[in-house]
């Protein structure tokens, strides 16, 4: 097919095609960056391990009380509340630290860290429980037992267990009783070049706590704040090597 | 006259009797859609096997181009009641039921996935 001819191209790769146009030519202005179009993968496409999606949440930006992110994940996965809390899913959940000593509050959002060498990935029995190429930990739930040891092995509590018989859920997030689950950094959203819910509540709620984007593009923008600011990876002692990255702790 | 001959001479080829002389196919609502994405008689043989090489593509590597997706069969194959609203298509009579309650097959697709359309979507992951 020539070069030129999108008469008989799908409406989404001749948007895909058409985007990765925009950006060579975008990327020969004076001044411009290529941040996310670089990132724009043609829905044919694997995933590829030259990207690294990650996060950045600054602290000192998230509001203690404000949900925004934790209701936005809940609404785009279809997380139902039952009158057990103890058994709801939680991908992501606010949490509000004291310092003792100094009475300093902080606010932050802890979810699935996306770690590098990820524990829950380690002790699967089943390979359920993986990492993409591009980052991304995620549970297939095709071949998940719902044995629960990442959930032991998680340094972080990221991951729920569903114990109920589930209706209407969403049809990019499937889930049902007896599977692992987790923040997925909105998976269907990113290989179509959108930002997690969470991300989107929180700048639409005028926060800008948090920051998606590729580590690995030294161009972008979520690298470049990374290399101005201070930041620290929950337990990273534990050597995980998370791809979410906390400002202001 | 014609066809109880073709249908004596099948027997007498095969040893068996046509599953349509038997009892009486599955009947399911029409789908939406022009055509299937692959030709029937394929589909009825092969939908599990797109299906799950669909699926673990999504899944594990982050493939989405939909042709082998299920949210695109129910995207056609859904119906609606006299209330307009979806029926699933797990449901007794409907297009995945009918045929796996008729094979004895029971489906473990729909205590996961979505089995109706979701709201202007056809064609999904």
């Amino acid at each position: 097919m020539a070069a030129g001819d999108t008469s008989t191209l799908p409406r989404r790769e001749f948007l895909g095609r058409a985007s990765a146009l925009a950006g060579l030519v975008v990327s020969f202005a004076p001044g411009m960056r290529l941040i996310d179009l670089a990132a724009a993968k043609p829905d044919g496409e694997a995933a590829s391990a030259e990207v690294r999606w990650g996060m950045l949440v600054d602290a000192t930006r998230c509001v203690s009380g404000c949900d925004a992110c934790v209701k936005a994940c809940a609404t785009e996965h279809g997380l139902e509340m039952t009158d057990r809390p103890e058994i709801d899913a939680q991908w992501i959940r606010k949490v509000d630290l004291i310092d003792e000593n100094t009475g300093r509050e902080i606010s932050l959002p802890v979810m699935c860290q996306h770690c590098e060498d990820a524990p829950c990935v380690a002790v699967c029995p089943t390979g359920a429980s993986f990492r993409r190429e591009d980052g991304i930990v995620l549970v297939n739930k095709h071949t998940c037992i719902g044995c629960r040891y990442c959930m032991m092995a998680c340094p972080y509590k990221a991951r729920s267990f569903i114990h109920i018989n589930l209706v209407g859920q969403r049809t990019h997030s499937p889930r049902g009783k007896g599977t692992v689950e987790s923040c997925t950094f909105c998976v269907h959203r990113v290989d179509r070049d959108r930002e997690p819910a969470c991300v989107e509540a929180c700048t639409a709620a005028g926060h800008q706590a948090l920051l998606f984007g590729d580590l690995s593009d030294n161009e972008g923008e979520l690298a470049h704040r990374l290399s101005e600011v201070q930041t620290q990876q929950l337990r990273s002692d534990l050597g995980t090597n998370p791809g979410v990255h906390y400002h202001g702790l | 006259m014609g066809s109880v001959c073709q249908l004596l001479l099948l027997i007498m080829l095969t040893g068996v009797l046509p599953l349509s002389v038997i009892a009486d196919e599955p009947i399911f609502p029409r789908a939406r859609g022009e055509r299937c994405v692959e030709p029937v008689g394929i589909m009825r043989r092969a939908h599990f096997e797109f299906l799950n090489h669909h699926g673990q593509q999504t899944v594990e590597r982050g493939i989405r181009t939909g042709r082998h997706s299920l949210a695109g069969c129910i995207g056609c194959h859904a119906a609606r009641d006299q209330n307009a609203d979806w029926i699933p298509v797990s449901a007794p009579g409907q297009f995945c039921e009918s045929c796996h309650s008729y094979a004895a097959v029971r489906i473990d697709c729909f205590s996961c996935h979505r089995a109706v359309p979701e709201a202007d979507r056809v064609m999904g992951n």
